[in-house]
């Protein structure tokens, strides 16, 4: 089996997911390379339809037909240091896995729970399904993760019904369920854009906290920038399916070395910065077009069509994702331009 | 506040929401009497449900009678009474078997794509015949017994059952949780019945009340006709099928069968629909 460095916990390589049907063939995600590091949080941004959702679930094994991993590798690093190859695992090897080694939280906490069971009753559940314990044992497990997750008055709230439970408290109560059985690696798929903004901070706070404590790596996917910059350490942008830069967080926001990502940052909404001198609301930035059909990719660059800066050989091939500067890489000909 | 908040449309108790329904109430009431009466037939019979008394033969109702006597001069209402255990018997053992058959056939078609189009065409054919034509033949194929009435009346509603549970789950199948379950590594079958099944109990309670009534009828149209429980054996539906060749001269014999059928049924139609009305979100609002 291939190697993996030993602080890495998750290596994904050339992955490449697609979606075949008798007319066509949809690369979701086509040739995808990204490593987390233990105890670190890489985030996977883009816009609707880039590949990262698909990204996650290819990892989680959760890609549903006609869909299906047409190759590459995802290597992961399990707790016994056993190193697992997740593309070619067998349906019930994932199941051992799902839970217990990695764990996923989703984007909607208000229907992520079984409206029937206790909250209690559901985080209870993850602990004896993966782990041989006593109803009591699991119950005051489910006590101590409600404390985990930092909901008031837990031993009340263990007893409730997630319609008696906000949004947020929700969340709370989904990262508890995934954090149970103390997965190392948890995949969170847009946890805080259903949420307030107010409860987008303090979810991203926890986080943060229970990373340090349970020492688990984050696989974060989301579209917002500033959420990014918040809880990532290290940054993958994917446009159509591909990475089209990747950089440590804080090279990142300070210089872009691809006009995409440029283009993301242009269009976060700014308090100061979108008001003249003069007080005058300036307009915001948008990058024109839209994300190309990923089965009717253009021949060269997938974003050359929408880019300012695209030249005739941008048109031509696609451009091969290049090192652009130290510990990063970007697939634009002309980042050293930028 | 913890815990206090309730939110509409989730108060705990079924029962305390059914009162509000006079007409499910009352069929409610009138199903737990008929019950009762069953349940309690040794004691309040007047006579044994099998005592021939010659003497007596059609007597009309009175105060020795309450409801007459038979061609044989055997009390009537005790009979109703005694028959009452069979018929609702049978009606609760058909609702068990239909929905063991009716919930593993619409699980498996609306949780696994690819078994969905070959289960819900064996549903469909099922469904094609007509009921009481269709347990004919199961009863005519495996004899006529109490089980085998059960047995047949069990498969003959089951599709119905099938097909409530199966358009359920395609819609929880897709919901978060699910697969919220399955990325947190529940395993398939604890998956269908923690997470879908018991999310699809409550159009099946409505269902099985239907069905409990439909079987009632079935096993008495059975009976009537002569192919269902052997007529030694006290039901609803041999006493009406004995009472039809004295219904000119006396009518008593059919009459209270029936009655206590019609009772029954209509009590439990009643029932199934304050129960769909409650259990159905889209009906719940206008209460």
């Amino acid at each position: 089996m291939t190697t993996l460095p030993a602080d890495t916990i998750l290596s994904v390589r050339d992955l490449r997911t697609w979606f075949t049907t008798k007319r066509f063939t949809a690369k979701a995600v086509d040739g995808v390379t990204f490593d987390l590091k233990r105890g670190e949080t890489l985030a996977v941004v883009g816009e609707s339809g880039s590949g990262k959702s698909v990204t996650s679930l290819s990892i989680m094994g959760l890609v549903s037909k006609p869909g299906g991993i047409a190759g590459g590798e995802i290597l992961f690093r399990d707790r016994k240091e056993r190193v697992h190859d997740l593309a070619q695992l067998t349906p019930k090897g994932f199941r051992a896995m799902r839970g217990r080694e990695i764990a996923m939280i989703f984007q909607e906490p208000m229907t992520s729970l079984n409206p029937l069971y206790t909250v209690g009753d559901q985080i209870g559940e993850m602990i004896s399904l993966h782990e041989p314990v006593s109803r009591q044992e699991a119950r005051k497990r489910a006590l101590e993760m409600l404390k985990h997750v930092e909901i008031p008055d837990a031993e009340n709230r263990l007893d409730d019904y997630p319609h008696q439970m906000s949004g947020g408290m929700r969340q709370r109560v989904m990262i508890a369920m995934a954090l149970a059985c103390n997965p190392s690696l948890l995949i969170a798929d847009e946890p805080t854009t259903a949420l307030d903004v107010t409860i987008q901070a303090q979810i991203l706070d926890l986080l943060r906290r229970l990373q340090k404590q349970f020492g688990m790596s984050i696989l974060f996917v989301t579209h917002n920038l500033g959420v990014v910059a918040e809880i990532a350490h290290e940054v993958v942008v994917m446009y159509a399916g591909r990475v089209v830069e990747q950089a440590p967080v804080n090279d990142l926001f300070a210089r872009q070395k691809h006009p995409y990502t440029k283009g993301l940052l242009a269009c976060t909404p700014h308090a100061k910065r979108d008001i003249t001198e003069a007080g005058v609301r300036k307009a915001l930035y948008s990058i024109t077009g839209s994300v190309p059909p990923i089965t009717d990719l253009p021949p060269g660059c997938a974003f050359a069509p929408r880019c300012d800066l695209a030249v005739e050989a941008c048109r031509a091939v696609p451009p091969a994702l290049m090192e652009a500067g130290a510990g990063r890489l970007s697939r634009c000909l002309r980042s050293n331009e930028l | 506040m913890a815990g206090a908040v309730s939110v509409a449309g989730q108060e705990p108790n079924l029962l305390m929401r059914l009162m509000s329904r006079p007409t499910a109430l009352a069929g409610l009431v009138v199903l737990v009497v008929v019950t009762l009466a069953a349940l309690l037939a040794p004691w309040l019979s007047t006579h044994a449900p099998g005592q021939l008394s010659i003497v007596n033969r059609l007597t009309p109702p009175g105060s020795a009678y309450l409801m007459g006597t038979d061609d044989l001069g055997r009390d009537i209402f005790s009979r109703v009474l005694h028959s009452g255990r069979t018929s609702l018997m049978v009606g609760f053992l058909v609702v068990g078997v239909a929905s063991v058959i009716g919930i593993f056939l619409g699980l498996i078609a609306g949780f696994f794509r690819k078994a969905d189009a070959p289960v819900s065409r064996l549903i469909d054919a099922m469904m094609a015949f007509p009921d009481i034509l269709l347990a004919i033949a199961l009863v005519a194929a495996l004899g006529a017994s109490a089980t085998n009435v059960i047995l047949a009346l069990g498969i003959v509603y089951a599709p119905r059952l099938a097909r409530v549970v199966r358009a359920s789950t395609l819609v929880i199948r897709e919901l978060p949780y699910v697969e919220a379950a399955r990325a947190l590594g529940v395993p398939t079958p604890v998956i269908l019945v923690r997470h879908v099944l018991r999310n699809v109990t409550s159009p099946l309670l409505v269902q099985a009340t239907f069905i409990f009534a439909q079987a009632i009828l079935a096993e008495a149209g059975l009976s009537f006709l002569g192919v269902g429980i052997s007529p030694d054996i006290p039901t609803w539906g041999t006493m009406i099928s004995t009472g039809r060749q004295f219904m000119s001269t006396a009518g008593w014999m059919m009459l209270f069968p029936g009655l206590a059928i019609v009772v029954t049924v209509l009590a439990l139609q009643l029932l199934g629909d304050g129960l769909r009305d409650l259990l159905d979100p889209r009906l719940a609002k206008d209460i």
